[in-house]
């Protein structure tokens, strides 16, 4: 199996707006340090609450946003960070509110039209062609492509910002929340659509979700992170059936599940670490039942716990 | 709608065009008319009146021609005054859209030295810009512009910032477009309507502000007529001979204000709220106007019975709610769970008259509250009920807090507008009920601003908010959805606990299974605007009886279930202005026959308590209900 994206001790850091007076801040850490590789074919998910880093950590797979520290290597190659242009060919990201990610003075066929142009430079009548063969996988009638984005539902237009991510034939798409804005009944399709063009086309996918269901029913390896770190990583039938962090067994028991009796799984009103004074330590000290003298002092390196399962914790389950 | 039609509803923007028109079509055929030379002088035939022989509108000081002086001044400042403001929208919209793309340095550097631009009066600044290049058309022209340059860059780049952080900015850049095809391809369409909307509002100032230099003797130069300059010569006879000011006044009066009236209406026209019909003010409460007979009430708290709740857009119809009966008692939950579109949270709006009218119309049904009629309640009293009797809980608290109150002050004034009490009262209720919804630290949470506090925190204060006055309904449309689900979670368990201790009753939307199992005691399925399903949760979620009900669930991922292919139920929902006779579901349904496409499916069962017989409107359920 070769690998189809290598990053290595990627991170970023959003500097703070600088006071006249005082002493220069150290900056919010969005993302700390993280090594992370995903094999080729794979369907990687990253779950975590808001503010965890997930989408900042998109932004920079796809060049929208310039790392601060660390590599990304795709294929083997190291496109130039913070060029999406570059990045276009290779990766490319699918958003998760569907009307908004279209321009809604564009037709359908403009927006299809301009990564082949852009990026491959394809004359009219390859172009047409090449539509044409995305929207029949994507199950669009081509009758579609004279109209503007705010005629479409939803799932619709899900289904035209995955034809456009298609078009620029990437070898990974970072699906950001693809099916959070949709009806579950609608959700079920785009997921099944995602599933066969990742087969048709030898995809890899990197799957961001809040829903852990979602995610599990399609994810090869699951990534947890939190505030900015990764937390655990392991087999997507494992980790949230045998977590070995304690975060990641509170998210596993948090999700409302249908015959499970509802309890608060954390009491008091515990509230997540302040990102612009983070806690020295292991950041979910504060809210972990496990926590002990060490995991105030020391940030616990990412160790190997069972098979494939990997977890940052001084005191794992 | 289209463009024209919108404007011309204005009657006064019509009224604008049509004089405006005329104005323009006079100028444009000046050159072809038998006039005589605007600028030959003739001393002997100065200050003839008006409607003299050989003078239609008299002559000047210098025995000038008016009427072909007007005529030539108009076609003159006419001309300089669009050209300045095509001038001054170009480089102010670009300015502002290459202010508002970039951001960070680029937009800061800028909006500073539009800023000190905007410092001095404009007209100082003009004269400033004339006096640098020396008087002259062409001169008080590129003032006029320069001076209005920064009421465009500033306009256009506050749209520019909204759109360069949206979605489709970044799929263009990762379609390899560069940030200059990016500027024009994608912010300029989008910011057109903006522009355009600025330039008739600015035209008409435009004009005038050519005509003040040219008054002052700034802009054109003798003999060359404009309308600022007749003015201007005209002010040392303005006793002896009025007519030589009135003439070029009375055209600067018509055109600014046909300019500006059609400005206003083009404004109204292109705003993309008037379409959606915002600028029509809500009523207070939802219009009632209800046909049929009022469905007699039952003893339950909270009793909806077949209600009916329509849209009115135009000649459509949407039917949101068609028909919705639900009850609840005291210290019970109800879910009411659908898919978007489906009426749920028009059902809830309705209750308490909270649906926007128009275009809004409750057309049938009652809802009552102890036995009492809301929809027939005076408004006075339903406002009085509006948060003391029923409460409402939104899934945005974000948008549902006043950003620029302390949340404290928030919980005061929803208390003292329903009670009575003292301030220092409020606040101690206030404290206390921060405490309940178990906020930390709750003494120093009072005086936080909205945005200063997470999005579970802010969820706390809202449920909050709606306690403060002891409701005995809470209606709570999607409230977790925008949450973690670890503080998904905590807030439930809190909704739970307090309808226990206080023996609330809750009606709880939402669209997710897991929630309503974990929390509500019965739950009812809608569909297009109907209950399609309705009994106690265990059972409907154990054997589901309405074919959407059993393959919604299916619909729903399971966490401990691994990696599979989910189903999904193909087709979409119908849209409510045009549901298919029959079962709404039918079309999308594998069970459905010829019977189930005729003739209005009947909810089937006993009227659903909890614990009672269960309800389905199928004719060929999926379980047999007792």
């Amino acid at each position: 199996m070769t690998l189809a994206l290598k990053l290595t001790d990627l991170s970023k850091t959003f500097p703070l707006p600088k006071t006249l007076f005082g002493p220069e801040k150290p900056g919010v850490r969005a993302v700390r340090p993280l090594s992370l590789d995903v094999q080729q074919g794979e369907t990687l998910g990253i779950v975590g609450e808001s503010g965890c880093g997930k989408s900042t950590l998109a932004r920079m797979l796809v060049g929208l946003l310039e790392p601060t520290t660390g590599t990304i290597e795709i294929e083997g190659k190291a496109p130039d960070t913070g060029n999406p242009a570059e990045f276009g060919k290779l990766i490319q990201y699918v958003f998760q509110d569907p009307i908004s990610s279209l321009n809604p003075r564009k037709t359908i066929r403009q927006i299809m039209e301009s990564p082949l142009k852009r990026l491959y430079g394809m004359g009219r009548r390859d172009r047409a062609q090449r539509i044409a063969d995305i929207f029949d996988s994507v199950n669009l009638r081509e009758e579609f492509l004279d109209r503007y984005p705010h005629e479409f539902s939803g799932g619709q237009a899900q289904r035209i910002g995955i034809a456009r991510a298609l078009a620029a034939a990437p070898r990974i798409i970072i699906l950001d929340e693809p099916v959070s804005a949709l009806d579950v009944s609608v959700q079920a399709q785009v997921l099944n659509l995602l599933a066969r063009l990742r087969a048709e086309f030898n995809l890899t996918y990197l799957f961001i979700s809040h829903d852990l269901a979602v995610v599990e029913a399609v994810s090869d390896r699951i990534v947890v992170l939190y505030f900015g770190a990764v937390v655990e990583v392991g087999k997507a039938e494992e980790i949230f059936a045998n977590p070995k962090h304690p975060y990641t067994h509170l998210l596993a028991s948090s999700a409302p599940v249908v015959g499970r009796p509802l309890t608060a799984p954390e009491q008091k009103g515990t509230e997540l670490p302040d990102p612009l004074n983070p806690p020295p330590g292991c950041a979910f000290a504060g809210r972990c039942p496990r926590a002990s003298d060490i995991c105030h002092r020391q940030d616990p390196p990412l160790e190997r716990m069972g098979d494939d399962q990997f977890a940052a914790c001084h005191h794992p389950l | 709608m289209n463009f024209l039609a919108l404007l011309f509803r204005n009657r006064l923007a019509a009224m604008g065009a049509v004089v405006l028109s005329l104005i323009l079509a006079l100028v444009l055929i000046t050159p072809l008319l038998p006039l005589v030379d605007p600028d030959v002088i003739d001393t002997g035939n100065r200050f003839k009146r008006p409607f003299t022989e050989g003078a239609l509108l008299g002559t000047d000081h210098l025995g000038r021609d008016l009427l072909s002086r007007l005529l030539w001044g108009t076609r003159l400042s006419l001309a300089v005054g669009f050209a300045a403001a095509v001038i001054a929208a170009v480089i102010g919209s670009a300015v502002g859209i290459v202010a508002g793309y970039f951001g960070g340095r680029v937009d800061n550097v800028i909006m500073r030295v539009i800023d000190m631009l905007m410092a001095f009066p404009y007209i100082l600044l003009a004269l400033a810009i004339v006096a640098a290049l020396g008087p002259g058309l062409i001169n008080a022209l590129i003032a006029v512009a320069a001076v209005n340059i920064p009421f465009f860059a500033r306009n256009i780049r506050g749209i520019a910032v909204g759109l360069a952080g949206r979605e489709f900015i970044d799929a263009a850049r990762l379609a390899g477009m560069g940030h200059m095809r990016i500027m024009l391809t994608e912010l300029l369409p989008n910011v057109l309507p903006v522009i355009i909307i600025a330039m008739s509002t600015t035209v008409g100032w435009m004009i005038l502000e050519t005509a003040g230099l040219s008054f002052l003797g700034l802009g054109s130069q003798p003999p060359q007529a404009d309308l600022g300059s007749m003015l201007g010569e005209a002010r040392a006879a303005l006793i002896t001979a009025p007519h030589t000011s009135i003439v070029p006044g009375v055209m600067i009066f018509l055109i600014v204000m046909s300019i500006n009236l059609l400005g206003d209406g083009v404004r109204d026209a292109l705003d993309p709220r008037l379409k959606s019909g915002a600028l029509s003010r809500p009523m207070a409460r939802t219009k009632v106007d209800r046909k049929g007979p009022i469905p007699a009430g039952s003893d339950a708290l909270m009793d909806i019975r077949e209600l009916e709740t329509q849209f009115h857009v135009k000649k459509r119809v949407y039917k949101a709610v068609g028909g919705v009966t639900l009850s609840v008692r005291p210290g019970e939950c109800l879910g009411v769970i659908g898919e978007s579109g489906s009426g749920k949270s028009v059902t809830a709006l309705s209750v308490m008259g909270l649906v926007a009218s128009p275009p809004g119309v409750v057309t049938g049904g009652a809802v009552r509250l102890n036995g009492e009629d809301l929809l027939d309640m005076p408004f006075e009293k339903l406002r009085q009920a509006r948060g003391d009797k029923v409460a409402y809980i939104f899934q945005d608290p974000l948008s549902t807090l006043h950003p620029l109150y302390k949340v404290g002050d928030q919980l005061v004034e929803a208390i003292r507008s329903h009670h009575n009490v003292s301030n220092r009262e409020a606040r101690k209720k206030a404290l206390s009920l921060l405490k309940d919804v178990r906020i930390p630290n709750a003494e120093s949470r009072l005086d936080n601003y909205p945005h200063e506090m997470s999005g579970g925190m802010r969820q706390r204060v809202s449920i909050a908010m709606s306690l403060a006055n002891d409701p005995e309904v809470i209606i709570a449309d999607e409230p977790t959805t925008a949450l973690d689900v670890t503080v998904q979670a905590q807030i439930l368990a809190l909704l739970d606990d307090l309808r226990r201790s206080r023996g609330l009753a809750i009606i709880f939307i939402t669209h997710d299974f897991g929630v309503v199992a974990q929390l509500c005691d019965r739950v009812a399925v809608m569909y297009a605007g109907r209950i399609v399903e309705e009994g106690p949760t265990q059972e409907v979620l154990d054997a589901p009886a309405h074919p959407y009900t059993k393959r919604l669930i299916a619909c729903v991922p399971e966490l401990g279930q691994g990696r599979r292919e989910l189903a999904a139920i193909p087709g979409l929902p119908p849209v409510v202005d045009n549901l298919p006779e029959g079962c709404a579901f039918a079309p999308r349904c594998d069970k459905a026959r010829d019977e189930c496409r005729m003739g209005d499916v009947a909810l089937r069962g006993g009227a659903p308590r909890a614990g009672a017989p269960r309800a389905v409107r199928c004719l060929f359920p999926e379980e047999e209900i007792a």
